[in-house]
């Protein structure tokens, strides 16, 4: 009876993965092996292993690092304090709000904000501190980064806080432990595994990022998702998109694996 | 004296960031009353564009088939979603369980150009035709995933002796499933329900690969506007759906309060 | 449970209400019915009241869909699962369709209004005696440049480009072969050139430029420059006319070592449903009142000379978009270099893209 019904939950969703899951990847292997004019060939692997691509990549993970990182820098410290607030499932809620916004439009605005006649600029000039070029810059291509991940990381810190026991902390001062110790001692080792998924919810996807490399970076950030876009829509060497492609996944793989252990450690 | 002085500049950074998040917005808002055309030298205050929205028919059935395209998938999307978490949940080895997860995963992390490219491949050789169905079909196969990761772990959560108690007083397995496992993870299926909304009504490349013969979504419509610089009826739009989701959420997190307060008070009366 | 049940029952009861408003707005406006004509254009390529005429004129409703590049455009219709009616691809995709024989002959004795094409514009490479395709639009590639904010420097040739005074001043198109093609032209080699010694110099050349270029952007390149968010730009000459329109302190030249040349054709894609409207709208389009309506409000070239005789004197007498002969005669059409050569000059650009850096 029990393996009846275990079975029964699997199959629409195994048949989910098989067709959405596999058939494309299986896809993706298939078209990795095939050079521009459709022989079978190792050539988009040799090609992905010359000084173009593995400078792009290890860019792409630099930017992607650094998204990474100024992204939890600004949830944790949000999340914390919203835990604190009244109404925090609303302002959750509001925090989430501004992605349903078309992307697309709010680079528009990003563009009119950052330009050279633009608020930012001006607040600068006020400032005293004269225009700088702010668009097209490494600065304006993580800012806005970091402005569209900040959901994703800001949600399983915002959970993890939620279900930590808030009795511990006041343990940790009555035993004499500073703001900080606690913060240090107690807190962060408890929401660690909030921050973990927070992260792999941000730096992934941010290897892949595309459009904003172009509307706010001007093209001076290439990243991986920006060379199989362009691989698959302006060149049409479907081989070459989709063997960066076929990278991707892997790393994607090899971070979920890493991950995945440690916390089975941490259980056991 | 100190807290004081604290909670200001806890307050102080909240602000902050709400400012940010909400800058970009604003601005759009803001020219969506500009007369002079363009989202560059503010001239006038006017709601021409407002009034260029509702005239504009095609524009319309373009906002209702997202919103159509939207609440399908995820409805969808949510019940497979949670047919999945539960079949990852009952599977006991670690091994299939992972690879099931990874598996899982793979769609959440592609980048959208290779889902949207891999789903025409698939899309063409079954033969079916761009359009509805098909960018239904593509939205309800992205969001899936995402579901599955908010409901598992309220799964994990669950005392397995809160199942075991509900059989030993008699309850079939629908009964278990409906009274006991559902509403346990209901806020996990709520999540899931939301973010499956956000990525469809978000979705703009997948879309852009799976759609034909005139269909279209909200986000495909805006990037081939967008050639001439943004036109304000867009903004105008975006203004409206954006006051409409806030008083869906704002009203929505009203009643839900209300109501959870009720099931509160109903639960503690003995 | 309960609340599960009536989340999903209002999500779907709120889908289907709006799906049926969705099917009355359609019917409504005409997109069920038989007579459809489904397009497929560049977007905001075609003055809409011109639609609105064609749909009165004809009885046929008009479903227009765009695209924002000739490899969008030809992925969709090489995939088949679309009933695109008219096309309006650019002269290398034309010639690459014909090679996979995605395109439909054109029936010239329904086009009357042929006769007012300029023929020298008639019978180009990509389509000996135009058999699938019949003009719409042409221009050239050219620099725009903010007097103002260049101190009074002119361009009259590429190199000037390479001034030092024009540091992190230029926009380029973010499109390999116009690109590319500034580096080959600059050094005095065809736009088409595929010796690889020639394409390494340019590539080099290029790499050279990479301190006084700002970004390369796409179709925002025309609000950047318009805004004079940056002084010089390399773009399309519809693009530059738009800019112009909305800034008139620009200006723009075609460089006197040559640039590309390009035409954009109405096709019939083999998928159509509906031929006897296309070729009616063909007909329309090339009606040189419309055509003539129809340039002024595009703003690219019209190649129907009568439609251009229609046109006010300022547009047509304009050197800048309607070049004499003696400029056009240094232009060059892009021939379509195969998808091998083609993925070599993307190769080029993306480390061109690299060194910006």
């Amino acid at each position: 009876m029990k393996t009846r019904t275990r079975n029964a939950y699997l199959i629409p969703y195994v048949a989910w993965i098989v067709l959405f899951v596999v058939a494309p990847i299986v896809l993706i292997v298939y078209y990795s092996f095939q050079d521009i004019e459709g022989n079978w060939s190792l050539a988009n692997y040799k090609h992905f292993f010359t000084p173009v691509y593995l400078n792009m990549t290890l860019s792409s993970f630099w930017y992607a690092l650094l998204i990474t990182l100024f992204s939890l820098l600004v949830a944790y410290p949000t999340a914390y304090l919203l835990t604190k607030a009244k109404h925090k499932r609303l302002w959750l809620l509001l925090i989430i709000l501004p992605s349903w916004v078309n992307l697309l439009l709010k680079a528009y605005a990003f563009i009119g904000l950052f330009g050279t006649y633009g608020f930012a600029n001006g607040f600068l000039e006020a400032m005293g501190l004269g225009r700088q070029q702010i668009l097209f810059t490494d600065f304006s291509f993580v800012f806005v980064s970091v402005y569209i991940f900040i959901p994703f990381m800001l949600l399983p810190i915002f959970n993890a806080l939620e279900e930590m026991n808030p009795s511990l902390i006041q343990a940790s001062r009555d035993l004499g432990a500073s703001a900080w110790t606690t913060f240090r001692r107690v807190v962060f080792p408890l929401t660690i595994d909030g921050v973990k998924s927070g992260c792999q919810a941000v730096f992934i996807p941010s290897l892949s990022l595309f459009m904003i490399t172009r509307l706010i970076a001007g093209n001076r950030v290439i990243t991986l998702g920006t060379a199989i876009e362009q691989h698959f829509l302006v060149t049409q060497d479907w081989g070459m998109g989709a063997t960066i492609a076929v990278f991707l996944v892997l790393v994607m793989a090899v971070i979920m694996i890493v991950t995945g252990q440690r916390r089975k450690g941490a259980r056991v | 004296m100190s807290r004081n002085r604290q909670w200001k500049w806890s307050n102080l950074y909240l602000i902050a960031v709400f400012a940010v998040l909400y800058a970009p917005i604003l601005y759009l808002v803001y020219y969506s009353f500009n007369s002079g055309g363009t989202m560059h030298g503010y001239d006038g205050f006017t709601l021409e564009w407002y009034g260029e929205v509702f005239s504009d028919t095609r524009l319309l059935i373009i906002v209702l088939n997202t919103f159509v395209v939207a609440l399908f998938s995820s409805a969808i999307s949510t019940a497979l979603g949670v047919i999945g978490a539960l079949a990852i949940h009952r599977v006991r080895r670690l091994q299939a369980k992972n690879a099931l997860l990874s598996l899982n995963n793979v769609l959440i992390v592609n980048p959208d150009v290779v889902i949207g490219a891999s789903f025409l491949i698939l899309f063409t050789m079954i033969g079916l035709k761009l359009g509805f169905g098909s960018v239904l079909i593509s939205h309800i196969a992205f969001s899936v995933p995402i579901v599955v990761l908010m409901v598992l772990p309220k799964l994990q959560e669950m005392n397995p002796a809160l199942i075991d108690a509900a059989r030993d007083l008699g309850a079939n397995s629908w009964d278990v499933l409906s009274k006991v496992v559902l509403p346990f993870i209901r806020p996990g299926i709520f999540a899931g329900f939301f973010m499956a909304l956000t990525y469809s009504l978000d979705d703009f490349a997948v879309t852009f690969f799976v759609t034909g013969n005139g269909f279209s979504t909200l986000s495909v419509e805006i990037y081939s506007r967008a050639r001439q610089g943004v036109a304000l009826s867009i903004n105008a739009l975006s203004t409206l759906l954006f006051l409409f989701t806030i008083l869906l959420v704002v009203g929505y997190y009203l009643i839900n309060r209300r109501h959870n307060g009720k099931i509160t008070e109903a639960g503690a009366r003995p | 449970m309960k609340q599960i049940v009536r989340l999903f029952a209002s999500v779907i009861i709120a889908a289907f209400a709006l799906m049926y408003l969705t099917s009355y707005l359609n019917s409504e406006q005409g997109y069920t019915g038989g007579n459809t004509l489904t397009i497929y254009n560049w977007g905001d390529y075609i003055d809409e009241e011109l639609i609105a005429k064609f749909e009165e004129e004809t009885g046929v409703k008009v479903i227009y869909q765009t695209f924002d590049s000739n490899e969008a455009m030809l992925t969709k219709i090489a995939q088949g699962g679309t009933t695109y009616d008219i096309a309006v691809p650019s002269d290398y995709a034309i010639s690459k369709m014909r090679e996979e024989d995605l395109l439909l002959p054109i029936d010239k004795s329904k086009i009357p209004n042929l006769q007012y094409i300029d023929p020298k514009f008639m019978n180009l490479s990509f389509d000996p005696d135009n058999e699938y395709s019949v003009p719409y639009f042409w221009g050239t590639v050219g620099i725009v440049f903010n007097p103002e904010l260049v101190d009074g420097k002119t361009f009259e040739s590429w190199e000037d480009l390479w001034s030092p005074d024009l540091r992190n001043d230029i926009l380029l198109v973010d499109s390999a072969r116009e690109v590319i093609g500034m580096g080959l032209n600059s050094l005095g080699y065809s736009l088409n050139d595929t010796n690889e010694d020639h394409l390494q110099e340019a590539l080099k050349k290029l790499n050279q430029l990479t301190p006084n270029v700002k970004a390369l952007v796409g179709d925002e390149i025309k609000m950047l420059l318009a805004n004079e968010e940056a002084a010089v730009g390399l773009v399309w000459s519809g693009d530059a006319a738009e800019i112009l329109d909305e800034n008139d302190k620009l200006d723009f030249v075609v460089p006197k070592e040559g640039s590309n040349v390009w035409f954009d054709n109405m096709v019939i894609p083999k998928t159509a449903n509906n031929l006897e409207a296309a070729h009616q709208f063909i007909n329309f389009m090339l009606d040189p009142e419309n055509a003539a309506q129809n340039a002024e409000y595009v703003g690219y070239a019209t190649p129907n000379s009568e439609a251009l005789k229609l046109l006010p004197e300022d547009i047509s007498g304009d050197e800048r978009f309607y070049p004499p002969s003696e400029v056009t005669d240094k232009l060059e059409v892009y021939d379509n270099l195969g998808k091998k050569m083609l993925a070599h000059y993307n190769e080029l650009f993306l480390e061109f893209k690299m060194h910006s850096k």
